[in-house]
C-alpha cells in the first residue's frame, strides 16, 4: 500500500520535489485572485490568512491521541466520546470548529477502518493533514472493496472472526477509531498512554504501537 | 421496489432500505458503488442542508443524513473478501427507499 515512501532522492538524501515551473490553473488563478481582492477591500488581512495556515499546520495527531488516552483511563468519558464525539472533543477544549465528529471503537470482535471513497474528507482539527496515501484513488478506492488486504499491505493481519466495519465519510460527518488499548499499556498514565496512540492507529489501519 | 423515504417520519435503526439507482450529474454524495444495494439504518443523524444545490450556491432544502450500513456479500456479491463484513455510509433521504415488507429480510 502507498505509505509514505520516497522512491527518488536527490544525492543529499533529500526527496526531490519537481520545481513548479507551470503555467497556474484556472483555479489557483481564481483563488490569488479573490485572495487578493478580499485583501484590498479590507474584508479579511494577509496576516489573517497566514494565521489561518498556521493554525491549520499546527493541528496533529496528538490532539485525537489525547482524546484517545482520556478514553482509555475514564469509562465515564469513553461513553460520552462514543455518544458525541464533538462535545467530548470539545469538553477537553479542542477546538474543533463545526466539525461533526463520530468515535468508532474497537472491540475483542470489530475492527473499524475510515476512507472518504468521494474525495478526501478527515477530521483534521484532531488528526492534522491527512497523509497523501489516505488522498490516493487506490486506497480511496480498494478499502472498501479489499479492506483486509489492504490493511495487510500496512501490516495489519485480522483473524477472520473478526469483523471488519469500513466507515465511508460520504456527507458530512468524520469519523475518529478509538482503537482498544493494548495489554502491555495498562497502569500507564494518561499522557504516557497518548504516546502509543499513533495517527494511522485512529485510522484504523494500525494498532496502537509502545513508544519507541 | 420500494417507497422513497422522504416522508417526515424518520426511518427507525434497523430499517430495510435500497439506495436508489439515480444517476444525476453535479456535487452528488451518495456513491456509485451503494446505488441500488441494499442495506438497514444504524442511525439517523440529524438534518443537513442539500450538498447537491449547496455545492453551487443554490437555496438549499434540508435532508435527514442517515448512516446506512451494509453487509460486504450485499454490496460485492461473490467478490466480498469476507461476505460478512461491513460497510457504513453516510446516506441522505432523499436517496433512500424503504424496502417493502415482501423484500426485507
Amino acid at each position: 500500500m502507498p505509505h509514505d515512501h520516497h522512491d527518488h532522492l536527490s544525492p543529499s538524501g533529500h526527496p526531490y520535489r519537481a520545481d513548479d515551473d507551470t503555467p497556474l490553473s484556472y483555479w489557483q488563478t481564481m483563488e490569488i485572485a479573490v485572495r487578493e481582492l478580499l485583501v484590498e477591500k479590507d474584508i479579511t488581512t494577509a496576516e489573517e490568512i497566514n494565521a489561518q495556515i498556521d493554525a491549520m499546520d499546527a493541528r496533529s495527531p496528538a490532539i485525537g491521541a489525547a482524546v484517545v488516552a482520556r478514553a482509555w483511563c475514564d469509562p465515564e468519558f469513553k461513553i460520552r466520546l462514543l455518544a458525541d464525539a464533538s462535545a467530548a472533543s470539545r469538553e477537553m477544549g479542542f477546538d474543533i470548529g463545526p466539525m461533526h465528529l463520530i468515535a468508532l471503537e474497537n472491540t475483542a470482535n470489530t475492527h473499524n477502518i475510515v476512507v472518504c471513497t468521494l474525495c478526501s474528507c478527515y477530521p483534521r482539527n484532531l488528526l492534522g493533514l491527512p497523509p497523501d496515501w489516505y488522498k490516493s484513488r487506490a486506497y480511496r478506492s480498494r478499502a472498501v472493496v479489499e479492506p483486509r488486504k489492504v490493511l495487510s499491505e500496512f501490516g495489519l493481519t485480522l483473524p477472520d472472526e473478526m469483523q471488519v466495519r469500513v466507515h465511508d465519510s460520504t456527507a458530512d460527518m468524520r469519523y475518529i477509531v478509538v482503537p482498544a488499548q493494548p495489554e502491555g499499556s495498562f497502569g500507564q498514565t494518561e499522557e504516557e498512554l497518548a504516546a502509543w496512540i499513533t495517527r494511522d492507529s485512529m485510522i484504523g489501519v494500525g494498532l496502537p504501537q509502545a513508544p519507541q | 421496489m420500494g417507497t422513497p423515504a422522504l416522508a417526515n417520519e424518520p426511518l427507525a435503526v434497523g430499517t430495510s432500505v435500497r439506495i436508489r439507482t439515480l444517476m444525476p450529474p453535479g456535487h452528488v454524495r451518495a456513491p456509485v458503488y451503494l446505488r441500488g444495494k441494499t442495506g438497514t439504518i444504524e442511525r439517523a443523524i440529524a438534518p443537513f442542508k442539500n450538498p447537491e444545490q449547496l455545492a453551487y450556491g443554490l437555496p438549499a432544502k434540508e435532508h435527514m443524513l442517515y448512516r446506512v450500513r451494509f453487509r460486504a456479500g450485499d454490496v460485492w456479491d461473490k467478490n466480498a473478501e469476507n461476505p460478512d463484513d461491513m460497510i457504513e455510509a453516510e446516506i441522505y433521504a432523499h436517496w433512500i427507499e424503504k424496502m417493502d415488507q415482501s423484500h426485507a429480510a
